[in-house]
């Protein structure tokens, strides 16, 4: 009976909370008619497919689509592979003004990407580089969080097996790369997906350096839908669902890694 | 044969070379877009420059105290501290109230906790354009909500009212998923022991929830303070989507003041937009600072 009253308590809660999503989901299987009329509906008339096509023929948002996910893939294994060098050296390497050097890489995760925006807009333009693929991917490469969540984990490896290693004559490449890196999976795991999500969803960066809908992300290929397509929901709420779908894989099919990744430093 | 006993002050040759090529591709995009471009916005931020962003003369702290001084300047602070307390607070006491709920032993809890992270998944631009739809004077949702409430319509957006309040929303409902994974890994953090021990002894529902689930969680939700006040602090998209900082500037926060004077209309103001600039980073440094210092103290006291 409690029980009962529990799981409808939190049916209740769950319907809230989600229903911008089963908004999102049903409208863009409606009618243009059925989310402009009075009483809203809640439900689609039919299931009505072509809104995808519809918003496809639209703006070019399997182009801008393709830009986001090549930007992101970019992204992160620059990110990997930057964390990975920087978090051994900062681990296994003794080398002069270690700490210094660790205290300025994570003096950038102070440093929000809005304070040097304008400064780094000035070089992109100076570069001639408005408006490219490496505009979108080269401020990004590096990370203070990647590199002190690599070191974090490095530091949890034995040093009995650096030490033998080295003995036996293996290189520092070759150690990182056929022992160390093939350890290191959950936290290259968890970096990758937290990399992704957030290279993804940028909207500022994305904003300033492209002006053509050919070169623009996805997330700014919505915010244009929004306003072109204003009196056809339907089409703008398809670009949304086909924008969510990629995120809603990752957060199933990789809950841990992400709740991993976000609290890293939360919880002690 | 033991690597760590090197004298101070004497290293490896090699392990200094291997150091500085593992080293060498972090450290040039941190200096080319993270250092570079801040010390350049400083410089910015006290010099006169043109539309390049060519620096042609020197102002000093002028602009500053243009900015301070200037009521029509200062107030993206009142807008941003107003944005800040109603996106943080909410998020964090629905968050936290979500997570404890989700504590309940009920059948398919896990799937519940799922399910209820999804906002998640929605990017800022994606949680935008859903709620202009909601938000649609004429045809939206919530007007029509009203509209059957037999209560007056709303004009959500672009009433100076209940801009601001509209906006947060949005935020809110897009990082209360993030709130309630963090607080729900505290709350697992805490010794099933510690609560068995305070029922035998005859503690109620409350009294466990104020002397020992809050007091316990108090890292957790210092850490997601300070993370949501950082996040609240640089958000753009929602701004930019909904209301382009308007009615009359009453959602122009710092970021996207600093945008408008650097980007909108043709304006090229960079003096004043790094000033704005310059302010955000002394805010989130001093946040990030405050941080580390209670996290210190926490390791050596705590």
């Amino acid at each position: 009976m409690r029980k009962a009253a529990t799981l409808a308590g939190l049916t209740a809660l769950l319907a809230v909370v989600i229903f911008p999503l089963y908004y999102t989901v049903a409208g863009s299987l409606m009618t243009q008619e059925d989310l402009t009329r009075f009483p809203p509906a809640l439900f689609p008339s039919g299931l009505n497919w072509d809104n995808f096509a519809g918003v496809l023929r639209a703006v070019p948002l399997a182009r801008q689509y393709l830009n986001s996910i090549v930007v992101s893939l970019c992204v992160v294994a620059g990110i990997l592979v930057t964390s990975v060098l920087a978090g051994y050296a900062f681990t296994f390497l003794e080398f002069p003004f270690r700490r210094f050097a660790f205290g300025l890489f994570l003096s950038t995760m102070m440093i929000p990407a809005e304070a040097s925006i304008i400064p780094n807009y000035l070089t992109m333009a100076d570069w001639g580089l408005v408006n490219t693929f490496p505009a979108l991917i080269l401020p990004f490469l590096a990370s203070g969080f990647g590199t002190f969540m690599m070191r974090q984990f490095f530091m949890t490896f034995p040093r009995e097996v650096y030490e033998a290693a080295k003995v036996e004559g293996c290189g520092h490449l070759r150690f990182l790369w056929s022992i160390l890196v093939p350890l290191s999976r959950p936290a290259l795991g968890t970096l990758a997906v937290y990399s992704f999500i957030g290279t993804y969803n940028h909207y500022f960066w994305p904003l300033l350096v492209t002006n053509t809908p050919s070169m623009q992300t996805l997330q700014i290929g919505l915010a244009q839908l929004n306003s072109v397509e204003e009196r056809a929901p339907n089409l703008i709420l398809a670009g949304v669902v086909m924008a969510i779908i990629p995120m809603l894989v990752m957060i199933y099919a990789f809950q841990r890694h992400i709740v991993r990744g976000l609290t890293t430093g939360a919880v002690k | 044969m033991s690597t760590a006993s090197l004298p101070r002050g004497r290293y490896r040759r090699k392990d200094v070379v291997v150091a500085v090529c593992f080293l060498a591709p972090a450290t040039a995009v941190f200096v080319m877009f993270g250092f570079y471009p801040l010390v350049r916005t400083v410089w910015l931020s006290v010099a006169a420059s043109d539309i390049f962003g060519n620096v042609t003369g020197f102002v000093g702290l002028d602009r500053y105290a243009d900015f301070f001084a200037d009521p029509a300047l200062r107030r993206v602070l009142l807008v941003t501290l107003a944005f800040v307390l109603a996106t943080v607070l909410p998020t964090l006491l629905i968050g936290l109230f979500l997570a404890l709920v989700l504590q309940a032993r009920v059948p398919g809890i896990g799937f519940f906790r799922t399910l209820m992270a999804t906002p998640f998944a929605f990017s800022a631009a994606a949680a935008a354009v859903v709620f202009d739809i909601f938000y649609s004077p004429s045809v939206g949702l919530f007007n029509g909500l009203l509209d059957l409430a037999g209560l007056p319509v709303a004009q959500w957006l672009t009433d100076p009212a209940t801009a601001l309040p509209s906006l947060a929303l949005v935020s809110v409902w897009r990082d209360l998923g993030y709130a309630m994974l963090v607080f729900s890994a505290g709350l697992q953090a805490i010794p099933e022991s510690l609560f068995e021990a305070a029922r035998t002894d005859g503690a109620g529902r409350w009294t466990l929830l104020r002397r020992i689930v809050l007091p316990l969680l108090s890292p957790t939700m210092f850490f997601l303070l300070v993370v949501s006040t950082i996040s609240s602090l640089q958000t753009f998209g929602e701004i930019n989507i909904l209301t382009g900082g308007g009615p009359d500037g009453a959602t122009t926060t710092l970021v996207y003041g600093l945008y408008q004077s650097a980007f909108a209309f043709g304006a090229s103001d960079y003096g004043l937009a790094s000033v704005q600039a310059v302010v955000l980073l002394v805010l989130v440094m001093v946040i990030t600072i405050i941080q580390f210092r209670f996290l210190q103290r926490k390791v050596f006291y705590g």
